[in-house]
């Protein structure tokens, strides 16, 4: 093998090497807390992140492996981006395990360090076949996370509940990329397009495949109708888990939508765009209209997710125009840096849930915030900073991430995608509500419990950078723009 | 560091060390920091005015650095004749309501003077941004300081007040953001105003873009008839946050019209002018009518205060310099005059705890230092000869009167309703003989409300007798945006 495929698959073989080593670590790891494990998974994930960030520098594309992957920008970067953000739920996730008994082994360090090791796959494949392997192994480690806590019984159920779902949902992808496959004979994702691209196949079949391959991805992305799983997986599953499966799996289910969709079936724009435009409005309906009728926290994020999801899907919709892919880099950028800025939000909110529950008590109602800000004002404004983010307030990212999706509309020129603009600005209005709702509770309500807020020093440090980030990536955009940007235009190759 | 960028961040750099300062057991040195964060970022403003340059209409103080490159959005500042009073005015406006927050709140200190630090230094964002985006990222953060200020400290149905609040004003200015986006295409990617100004526009988007500014600042004015959130809002809000609202928040609006509804779609302002200009009527005849039935005195004065507003409304669409001048001073002097009449309802709220007229009567028999203040606010606020109410009012009706008499003739009879429901008040309010034993154990205002009045009382005589100053600097900006206005940008 060359060089170039072994430089492709680096950070992989970093992790997956550590992965193993720190299995057999961990069989002589006694501690209740699991400290050696969880230095070493973090050590093994800052490595990971790392590696990818300097390789993200080069513009070149390289293909290895016979081209089964590649490494180019916007594959290292979500590849960096999806390490951090599964360190950071270790971070977050660790006290909240250790207090549920579900450290008595090192396996939900392990599994997570093998999501990852699969979400890598996912980013950085390039054939269908390597995509879809590494799904199934980020989803079949997901699976053992969720059912983590064998002896809980909602949980249980939730990882079932995840599992079937699941399956389908891959089964429809395998379904579609087996009719492309049939249509094109070919696996590559390149070749396909090439295929589609001599207009030598009927169209029937290629809409035919693309329409299963739409409805795993939106399986995978929680875009409604395909939402149905979201909310019963995130409140039931124990709320470190509910982090790892929000948070950095949404990069990897980001990118093979770009791969999938964007390099190999870009001739087909025309036909998915509109079916990605219906998941968004149903997204943005279902998620905001749910979402208000809510009591519990973590169902309600699930919602206001689905609702996100139809934004990041808007951002797929500006694309092509008219058969013209000038627009192609603003729009795919924007939804980047959508996803990009939303996990980020995530992470904290979901770490502030997490540093709240305690010993035998699950900080899952919205009413379990009540007078936050008098109890920690820290960890009340953090929580808030990510709220108002998630609305979309300035000078949050969060505000930036709408304006760029919705600039990728309105630049099109077409009245429909205004329209769609309009619309999904006025649900954004629906959203602000219940997550000022939650801002009411932490700050105007007063506290049911006195109990001060308190979080080992690695938890504290993390949080409040998180937050802070939130902040001030609202206050200066720019940077973290240029480098979605770049990283697609090096990706269309313009 | 420009002048302008340090009017901005100094009262947020002194918020965010508040916050970080956290327990209320050093209220004391908080309340303290507060006070000289408000007076350090007022006296940061002073060298502005020095070195305003009179004669120009062009853009003074300005900065311009790149700031989101993809969307080619610079941080842009400057201030014109329009904007600039409005900069030391909210910071002035600072100052008192740290002040008149001494006392009363008790708890949350260091939040509640550093929402409003914070707040003061992004609504001078609001008046001094060039840039669209910038804009729109001051106007829509101030609505976060603000939730929280009612929310945190309001009045019993505080939950209520703050989302109509915040909800109400977001719904207005997500309109706004399209509207931005719209205009960032058909000036082929630039967020510049001053390029928007220039641009040709046909009718149809001149149409929509004056409605999609008119649905953000109407709502902030507030006009008639999307005035409702306001005296729900005035109501609960603690006293601080009733005379920023009020003094500063109101003014947000109506310097959107004369920043962008009026130079970017100027053949639809004029087109649509007379809307603009019944529904202001509206406000001030309608809307005094109905502040004169209130019984509770907040809700008198937030009645009053869209009703002030429809003054300045109404001078600006009739296009004369009298008209737009008068809107510009009636902003300021409303400023003064709104928040000084809030806090003197403070003032009394803080010992009876009622808002009721009918809970008082005779006040000035025990404060009768306080009750001078008051009449002379109260006076002020009827728009009497040689304080600051009557300037405003009285250009905007001379302007009126030129442009239509019998526009003319309702705003002036509109100052008679004024006049009746500012006085009828006082009157039952402070004349008279005790009617209670709350009142009859009143004690008058020590040292710092009297500082606190005084300073308003002071600043609403000077621009009564003497409003050159403020007339001044205005004169050569309105100018220009008339003839920028008068001339129609419909490509031909």
């Amino acid at each position: 093998m060359d060089n170039a495929s072994w430089l492709t698959i680096a950070p992989e073989l970093v992790l997956m090497v550590m992965a193993c080593l720190i299995t057999l670590v961990d069989l002589g790891v006694r501690s209740r807390t699991r400290t050696l494990t969880y230095v070493l998974s973090l050590i093994t994930l800052v490595v990971v992140a790392a590696i990818n960030l300097s390789l993200a520098q080069s513009p070149e594309v390289l293909t290895g492996w016979g081209g089964l992957v590649v490494s180019d920008t916007m594959g290292h970067l979500l590849r960096a981006f999806a390490a951090l953000a599964v360190l950071v739920t270790l971070v977050y996730g660790r006290p909240y395990a250790a207090d549920r008994d579900m450290l008595r082994g090192g396996e939900m360090f392990i599994l997570s360090l093998f999501a990852l090791l699969g979400m890598s796959f996912m980013i950085s494949g390039q054939n269908f076949i390597m995509i879809y392997l590494g799904l199934e192994l980020l989803t079949l480690s997901s699976y053992a996370l969720v059912a983590l806590r064998r002896d809980h019984a909602v949980a249980t159920e939730a990882a079932m509940k995840y599992f079937v779902l699941g399956a389908m949902a891959s089964g429809f992808l395998l379904y579609g990329m087996s009719m492309l496959y049939g249509a094109t004979g070919s696996l590559d994702v390149h070749e396909v397009f090439s295929a589609i691209a001599s207009g030598q196949i009927r169209h029937q079949v290629l809409v035919f495949g693309l329409v299963f391959v739409v409805s795993g991805l939106a399986f995978k992305l929680g875009a409604a109708p395909f939402h149905m799983w979201i909310p019963d997986v995130y409140q039931g599953a124990p709320t470190a888990v509910t982090l790892m499966i929000g948070g950095a799996p949404k990069l990897a289910a980001f990118a093979i939508v770009i791969r999938l969709l964007v390099e190999g079936m870009l001739p087909l724009a025309f036909d998915w765009q509109q079916m990605l435009a219906l998941l968004a409005i149903a997204s943005l309906l279902v998620g905001n209209l749910a979402a208000i009728a809510q009591t519990n926290l973590k169902r309600m994020l699930a919602y206001s997710t689905i609702a996100q999801m139809g934004f990041v899907l808007l951002g797929f919709v500006g694309g092509v125009v008219n058969g013209q892919a000038l627009l192609a880099a603003n729009a795919y950028s924007s939804a980047m840096f959508y996803i990009v800025s939303y996990v980020l939000t995530t992470l904290a909110t979901f770490g502030i849930i997490l540093l709240l529950s305690r010993q035998g008590f699950e900080s899952e109602e919205i009413a379990d915030l009540a007078g936050l800000n008098q109890r920690s004002p820290l960890y009340a404004g953090v929580m808030a900073i990510c709220l108002f983010s998630l609305a979309g307030i300035p000078p949050m990212v969060g505000f930036y991430a709408k304006l760029s999706v919705l600039q990728s509309l309105v630049v099109t020129g077409q009245t429909v995608y205004l329209g769609l603009a309009i619309f999904a600005v006025l649900m954004s209005l629906v959203g602000a509500f219940y997550y000022l709702r939650v801002v009411k509770v932490m700050y105007f309500d007063a506290p049911v419990t006195a109990t001060t807020v308190s979080a080992p020093a690695d938890v504290r440090v993390v949080l409040s950078l998180n937050g802070l980030l939130v902040l001030v990536l609202g206050i200066v955009p720019g940077g973290l723009m240029a480098v979605c940007t770049e990283a697609i235009v090096r990706l269309l190759g313009l | 560091m420009g002048l302008l960028s340090l009017a901005i961040w100094t009262p947020i750099a002194f918020g965010v060390v508040l916050l970080a300062l956290g327990r209320d057991e050093q209220a004391p040195m908080v309340r303290w920091l507060a006070l000289i964060g408000a007076i350090v970022s007022l006296l940061v403003t002073v060298p502005l005015y020095d070195g305003f340059q009179l004669g120009t209409a062009a853009m003074q103080f300005v900065e311009k650095a790149p700031w989101i490159e993809r969307f080619n959005v610079h941080y842009h500042l400057g201030l014109d004749g329009i904007s600039f009073w409005f900069v030391p005015l909210t910071a002035f406006m600072t100052v008192i309501v740290v002040l008149a927050g001494w006392e009363v709140i008790q708890q949350k200190v260091n939040q509640y003077m550093a929402a409003f630090l914070i707040l003061s230094g992004l609504m001078i964002g609001v008046f001094s941004a060039l840039d669209g985006v910038l804009f729109y990222v001051f106007f829509e953060a101030t609505l976060i300081p603000m939730y929280l200020i009612i929310g945190i400290w309001g009045g019993p149905n505080k939950i209520y007040a703050a989302f109509k609040f915040f909800l109400y004003t977001l719904l207005g200015s997500l309109l706004m953001l399209i509207a931005l986006i719209y205009l960032y295409l058909a000036s082929g990617g630039s967020f510049d105003i001053a390029t928007w100004q220039q641009l040709p526009l046909p009718m149809g988007p001149q149409t929509l873009l004056f409605f999609a500014f008119f649905a953000a600042f109407a709502v902030k004015v507030p006009m008639w008839p999307v005035h409702t959130w306001l005296p729900d809002v005035h109501v609960e809000a603690p006293t601080g946050g009733s005379a920023v609202l009020a003094a500063i928040m109101l003014k947000l609006g109506a310097y959107g019209f004369l920043r962008f509804s009026m130079p970017i779609a100027p053949d639809a302002a004029r087109e649509y002018a007379t809307l603009m200009i019944v529904l202001s009527l509206v406000a001030v005849i309608y809307v005094g009518l109905v502040a004169m039935v209130q019984q509770d005195m907040k809700k008198l004065v937030a009645y009053s205060s869209v009703a002030h507003m429809g003054f300045v409304t109404l001078g600006f669409f009739i296009f004369n310099p009298l008209g737009v001048s008068g809107g510009l001073v009636q902003m300021i002097a409303h400023g003064f005059v709104s928040g000084a009449m809030f806090l003197s309802i403070g003032v009394l709220y803080d010992r009876v705890h009622s808002r009721e007229i009918a809970s008082y009567g005779g006040v000035v028999n025990t404060m009768p230092k306080f009750a001078a203040f008051a009449l002379l606010f109260a006076m002020a606020n009827c728009g009497l000869p040689g304080t600051a109410g009557f300037v405003g009012e009285w250009m905007v009706i001379l302007g009126a009167v030129k442009a239509n008499f019998w526009v003319g003739v309702l705003a002036a009879s509109a100052l008679i309703f004024g006049a009746a429901y500012t006085l009828w008040m006082f009157k039952r309010v402070y004349l008279g003989p005790v009617a209670n034993d709350d009142v009859r154990e009143l004690t008058d205002i020590n040292a710092r409300e009297f500082l606190m009045l005084a300073l308003l009382a002071v600043a609403v005589l000077y621009m009564g007798l003497y409003p050159e100053p403020f007339t001044q600097i205005m004169e050569d900006s309105v100018a220009g945006l008339l003839k920028h206005v008068a001339l129609s940008k419909i490509p031909s």
